[in-house]
C-alpha cells in the first residue's frame, strides 16, 4: 500500500502536531494514538515516515551505526564512508515472532554455509528511528514485555548457544489502538511521551474532502503523492529546522513554574509528566521557528503530554482531557 | 417517525449486496452475512457464480494459526535448500481472490487483527521465524456468521473493514432473482462520484450517526458498483440510495428526526425513492419536492435493521448519551485458542509444541552437525534451547458475571456498589486479563446490562444509568446467567458468578407474581447452573441475613456470604480472593 501524504490528511490537527513534535525531539518518547476505527490513525502514523530528515550512518552497517559512536556497535565496519539514509520507520506487524523482533541466527548462512552469524531484527532496523505498532492492544504480552525492557535500557541483548550480541536499540514508539478493545497496560502507556485521541471530523465539508482525497489517491497514487510533495517537503524542512534549533530554545523560569503548577493541579503522577510537558513545549516552539517558550506553547501541548498520566479514579468519570482543560482554565484563565 | 410504505426487503438488499460485492470484491472489502440457513447458502453460491471463474475462492478454518494464515518458515524445504524458504499463508495464497470465513462469530480478535491489517495493506508482512517478507495479498472477505445473541458477532475490526452488513435471519423465502449474466459495465467504466454524490453520502452518514470514514468511502464505492451493475456510466440517484441502504443504514447509531417539520424543506419525504413525487401520499399542502439528500436519508432510515433500531431506542430511553457506535461494538473476546509457542521446558501442564520446536532447531542443524561430526547425519539435533511449549489463552480467561437483584427499595444502592466493583475489577483487568459482565433482574424480567468486556470505557458507558425497583424475578435472572455461562464456556473461558440477592423470589418466569412458583423455578435453574460446573458466590446484602439466599447458594453449590453493608471495595476484594482460590483449585 502506498503511503498517504501527511499533508493531505484532513483535520486531525492534534494527532499531526503530536507526531511532528515527537519527530523534532525523539527523547519525548513517542505517541500513542487512541481512536475509534476508521479515523485514520494508522494512515497518519505511517505518513510520518515520509517526513523524517535523513540521518548519517556508517556505510554497510546493519545496525544503523552512528559514525560518531562506532565502538557501541557489534560489527566490524571497514568502510570509512558515511551515508545519509532516511530515518527508519519500521512497522511491527501483528504475528511477528520474537526472533524477528530481537534478531536471531542468520538462517541463510547457518543453513547454507554452517556459519554462526547474527541477523539483526526489527529492533536493530528501528534504531535511531521509529517503531510503529498498529493495534497495540492486540500485541502479545511477551512482546510487550520485551519492548518495554528494550525501550527502558536502550539496548538489545541476544544470547543463545554461543551467539551473543548486544547492540544499541533506541527508537521512538508510535502506537495506535482502540480503547474499547481493552485497556493498555499502564507500564506500556507510560512509555509514550504523548497521547492523542482522534475522531473522524464531524464537519461535513471535511468529510467530503476526505472522500475526495482518498478517491484521488486510489485512482493514481503516484500523481497524488506528487501533488502533495511540496507540502510534505515543507514539513520535512520544518522538522529539520526544529531539530537544529531545539538546543537553543530558551525556557523562562515562569514557564517552568507554570508546568509544575499544572502537573500538581491535574494530579499527574511522577516527574515524567513534568519533563514531557517541558520537552514537548520546547519542541513545539522549535517547530514553529520561535526562540522562546511561551505559555501558549505549554497550553497547546498539555493535553497530549498529560492526559494518559492522570491518576485513575474509578469513580470519577470526567474525561482526562476535560480535567486538564479545567485546570488550565483555573490556573491561567 | 413515519412508517415506510413498504417494509424494506432484507432478501433483495442481500442479493444486491452480493451482486455489488461480486462486481468489486477488493474495493468493497467484504460482506458480512449473518444467520445460517439455505438463503445464505444460495447467496454464497450466487457469489461464486458471479465472480470471475479464475478468481481464487478459499475457505478459512476458524482455528487457523499464524503459520497458515500469514506464512512462515518452510522447515523441510529450508533444510533441503540450505537457505530459508518461505511458505506462504492463506492470505498470500488467496491474493486477487476472496476468502470465506465460516463461523465468523467465533473468530478470535487476534486472527481478525491480522486479517484486518492485510485488508488495509493489501499485502502480508511476514516477520516470523527468521524470515522477513512482504507478499501481495489483495483479498475480499466473506464472513459467515452463525451468531445468535446480540453479543455473538464477528470481531468489529473485520466488520468495520467491509462494506456490506446483511442480516439474513428474518428472511423466510428462497426466491432469489436469477443472475443477470455479465455486468453491463466494470466499475472502472463508471465516472468518479462527483461532489453532489459525496455531499449526499456524507450528509446521510452524519444524520445516521455513522462516524467512520471507511464507511463513507465504502458507500461511494458501492454507489459506483451499483451504477456499473445497472450499466450506467455515471452514478444515478438510485445508486446513491442503494449505497446508503446497504452500507450506511446497517451502521446507523441514530435515527434522524424526520417527523418534526420545521419548514417545508424538511417535510417527511416519500419513503420510496424510486417513485417520483407523492402518488401515494395524501399530503394536503404539497410541499416542495424533497432534496436528494432527504430522499436518500429517508430510504436509508427505512432500511436500518430492526435490532439496531431497538438498540437505539434503548439508548435513548436509558439516556445513554453514547453518540458513538457502542451498541454495535463488540469487545475483544479471548477464546480458548492456542496462543502460539514460547521457549520453555514441557512440564507442569505445559505441552511440547513439536512443530515450533523443530522450527527453532532447524537453522542450527548444519552448525550442530559440523560440531558433532557426521556419524549420524540424518538425525535432527534438538537441544534444550530449541524446546517450545504451547500456551493457551484460557488459563487466564475468567469472566466474572455479576447478577444483581435490582428489585425493591435497596436496588439502587446494590446496583451502584456492584457497578463500583465492576469498575474496580476492570481497572485491574490488565493484570488478570479478566472480563466482566453484568446482569440485572427486576420487575418482570432480566437484562444483560454489560456483555463480557475488558474495557472500562465501555463498562462506564453501559452502566451509566441503572434501572431499579419492582419485584424479584429470580428465575428469569438465573436463566440469563445460564445463557451467558453457556456462551462464555463455549468460548473456552471460565465463568465466575457473583449473585447479589436476598434470595426472595416473588415473580415467576412468566412474569406473574407468586412466591411458591417463583421459588421452585429458581431452585430448578440454580441446580442446572450447578451442573454446569460454575464456581461463584452468593452475596446476601440485605440488612439481616436471609435463609433463602443460603438455600440458593446451596442449590448452586457456591459460597454464601452475608455482607449487610457491602461496598464496592469489599465486594471487589471478596471476589478477588474467591477467584484466586477457584483458580488454584
Amino acid at each position: 500500500m502506498s503511503v498517504f501524504p501527511f499533508s493531505a490528511i484532513v483535520g486531525q490537527d492534534e494527532m499531526k502536531q503530536a507526531l511532528l513534535i515527537s519527530a523534532v525531539d525523539p527523547r519525548i518518547g513517542g505517541v500513542m494514538v487512541f481512536g475509534d476505527r476508521g479515523t485514520g490513525k494508522s494512515t497518519a502514523a505511517r505518513a510520518l515516515s515520509a517526513l523524517l530528515p535523513p540521518m548519517r550512518i556508517v556505510e554497510g552497517s546493519r545496525f544503523n551505526c552512528d559514525p560518531d559512536h562506532r565502538e557501541d556497535y557489534p560489527e566490524e565496519l571497514t568502510s570509512k564512508r558515511v551515508r545519509r539514509v532516511p530515518v527508519p520507520f519500521v512497522d511491527l506487524p501483528l504475528g511477528a515472532t520474537e526472533d524477528r523482533v530481537v534478531g536471531a541466527l542468520d538462517l541463510e548462512r547457518a543453513l547454507g554455509k554452517g556459519e554462526k552469524a547474527f541477523e539483526p531484527g526489527l529492533l536493530a532496523r528501528a534504531h535511531r528511528g521509529f517503531l510503529y505498532i498498529d493495534e497495540i492492544n492486540l500485541l502479545e504480552d511477551h512482546l510487550v514485555d520485551l519492548l518495554l525492557d528494550v525501550a527502558t535500557s536502550g539496548e538489545n541483548l541476544v544470547e543463545r548457544e554461543g551467539l551473543s550480541v548486544r547492540h544499541p536499540a533506541r527508537f521512538v514508539l508510535i502506537g495506535s489502538g482502540n480503547p474499547e478493545e481493552g485497556e493498555l497496560r499502564p507500564q506500556l502507556l507510560d512509555r509514550f511521551g504523548l497521547s492523542v485521541e482522534v475522531k473522524t471530523p464531524d464537519d461535513i465539508e471535511q468529510r467530503i474532502e476526505i472522500m475526495r482525497r482518498c478517491d484521488a489517491q486510489e485512482r493514481d497514487a503516484d500523481a497524488f503523492a506528487e501533488e502533495w510533495k511540496a507540502a510534505d517537503t515543507n514539513i520535512l524542512r520544518q522538522i529539520a529546522r526544529g531539530q537544529k534549533a531545539l538546543d537553543k530554545i530558551d525556557v523562562p523560569e515562569a514557564i517552568l513554574t507554570d508546568a509544575a503548577e499544572l502537573c500538581v493541579a491535574v494530579g499527574a503522577d511522577g516527574l515524567r509528566g513534568e519533563l514531557t510537558l517541558m520537552r514537548a513545549s520546547k519542541a513545539l516552539t522549535a517547530l514553529q521557528g520561535k526562540r522562546k517558550v511561551r505559555r501558549e506553547h505549554l497550553i497547546a501541548v498539555a493535553p497530549m503530554a498529560l492526559r494518559h498520566r492522570l491518576r485513575r479514579d474509578v469513580l470519577d468519570e470526567t474525561g482526562s482531557t476535560v480535567r486538564i482543560d479545567r485546570a488550565i482554565e483555573e490556573l491561567f484563565g | 417517525m413515519t412508517a415506510p410504505d413498504a417494509a424494506p426487503d432484507p432478501l433483495s438488499h442481500a442479493v444486491t449486496a452480493i451482486d455489488l460485492f461480486a462486481c468489486d470484491p477488493h474495493g468493497l472489502g467484504g460482506i458480512w452475512l449473518r444467520g445460517a440457513g439455505p438463503v445464505r447458502d444460495a447467496l454464497v453460491e450466487r457469489l461464486k457464480d458471479a465472480l470471475p471463474s479464475d478468481m481464487p475462492v478459499r475457505r478459512m478454518p476458524g482455528t487457523i494459526d499464524d503459520d497458515r494464515l500469514l506464512g512462515g518458515l518452510d522447515i523441510s524445504a529450508s533444510l533441503h535448500a540450505g537457505k530459508p524458504v518461505l511458505q506462504s499463508g492463506l492470505l498470500a495464497e488467496t491474493h486477487g481472490g476472496v476468502i470465506i470465513a465460516p463461523m465468523a462469530e467465533r473468530l478470535s480478535e487476534t486472527i481478525a487483527g491480522r486479517i484486518g491489517q492485510a485488508l488495509d495493506w493489501r499485502a502480508v508482512q511476514v516477520e516470523r521465524d527468521g524470515i522477513a517478507a512482504e507478499t501481495e495479498a489483495t483479498i475480499g472477505l466473506v464472513l459467515l456468521d452463525d451468531g445468535r445473541g446480540a453479543e455473538e458477532k464477528p470481531p468489529w475490526s473485520l466488520t468495520e473493514r467491509m462494506a456490506f452488513h446483511c442480516d439474513l435471519s428474518a428472511i423466510d423465502t428462497l426466491a432469489l432473482p436469477s443472475l443477470s449474466g455479465k455486468n453491463a459495465h466494470t466499475i472502472s467504466e463508471v465516472a468518479e462520484p462527483d461532489d453532489a454524490v459525496l455531499r449526499t453520502l456524507a450528509g446521510t452518514a452524519m444524520a445516521l450517526g455513522v462516524h467512520s470514514a471507511r464507511a463513507l468511502l465504502f458507500a461511494a464505492r458501492a454507489a459506483r458498483a451499483s451504477a456499473a451493475l445497472a450499466g450506467r456510466a455515471t452514478i444515478a440517484d438510485a445508486d446513491i440510495v442503494t449505497a446508503a441502504q446497504l452500507v450506511l443504514a446497517p451502521r446507523a447509531t441514530q435515527i434522524p428526526a424526520t417527523d418534526e417539520p420545521q419548514d417545508s424543506e424538511s417535510e417527511p419525504p416519500p419513503p420510496d425513492p424510486e417513485s417520483d413525487g407523492h402518488d401515494g401520499d395524501a399530503d394536503e399542502q404539497q410541499p416542495d419536492p424533497p432534496s436528494l439528500e432527504d430522499m436518500v436519508l429517508a430510504a436509508a432510515a427505512a432500511s436500518v435493521p430492526a435490532d439496531i433500531l431497538s438498540k437505539i431506542a434503548d439508548d435513548v430511553q436509558r439516556g445513554g448519551a453514547s453518540g458513538g457506535a457502542a451498541g454495535q461494538r463488540r469487545t475483544s473476546k479471548l477464546r480458548g485458542r492456542p496462543l502460539g509457542a514460547r521457549p520453555g521446558i514441557p512440564s507442569g501442564g505445559a505441552r511440547l509444541a513439536l512443530i515450533d520446536t523443530l522450527r527453532a532447531a532447524a537453522p542450527w542443524q548444519t552448525l550442530r552437525r559440523a560440531e558433532e561430526g557426521e556419524d549420524a547425519p540424518r538425525r535432527i539435533r534438538i537441544r534444550r534451547p530449541d524446546l517450545r511449549v504451547r500456551r493457551f489463552e484460557e488459563r487466564t480467561g475468567i469472566v466474572t458475571i455479576f447478577a444483581v437483584d435490582a428489585s425493591g427499595s435497596s436496588a439502587l444502592a446494590r446496583l451502584a456498589e456492584a457497578k463500583g466493583a465492576v469498575e474496580l475489577m476492570l481497572a485491574q483487568a490488565y493484570v488478570k486479563r479478566a472480563e466482566v459482565a453484568m446482569i440485572a433482574f427486576r420487575g418482570e424480567g432480566a437484562e444483560l446490562l454489560l456483555p463480557p468486556t475488558r474495557s472500562l470505557t465501555r463498562a462506564r458507558r453501559a452502566l451509566a444509568e441503572l434501572p431499579g425497583g419492582g419485584g424479584t424475578p429470580l428465575a428469569a435472572g438465573l436463566d440469563m446467567v445460564c445463557e451467558l455461562v453457556e456462551m462464555v464456556q463455549g468460548r473456552g473461558r471460565t465463568p465466575f458468578l457473583v449473585l447479589l440477592t436476598d434470595g426472595k423470589a416473588n415473580v415467576g418466569r412468566d412474569g406473574a407474581p407468586g412466591r411458591a412458583q417463583a421459588r421452585d423455578e429458581s431452585m430448578a435453574v440454580a441446580k442446572r447452573i450447578a451442573a454446569m460446573g460454575v464456581s461463584g458466590v452468593v452475596v446476601d446484602i440485605s440488612p439481616r441475613a436471609q435463609p433463602e439466599a443460603a438455600d440458593l447458594a446451596e442449590a448452586l453449590r457456591m459460597e454464601y456470604l452475608a455482607l449487610p453493608r457491602a461496598d464496592a471495595a469489599t465486594l471487589h476484594d471478596v471476589v478477588d480472593s474467591l477467584q484466586d482460590q477457584a483458580v488454584a483449585a
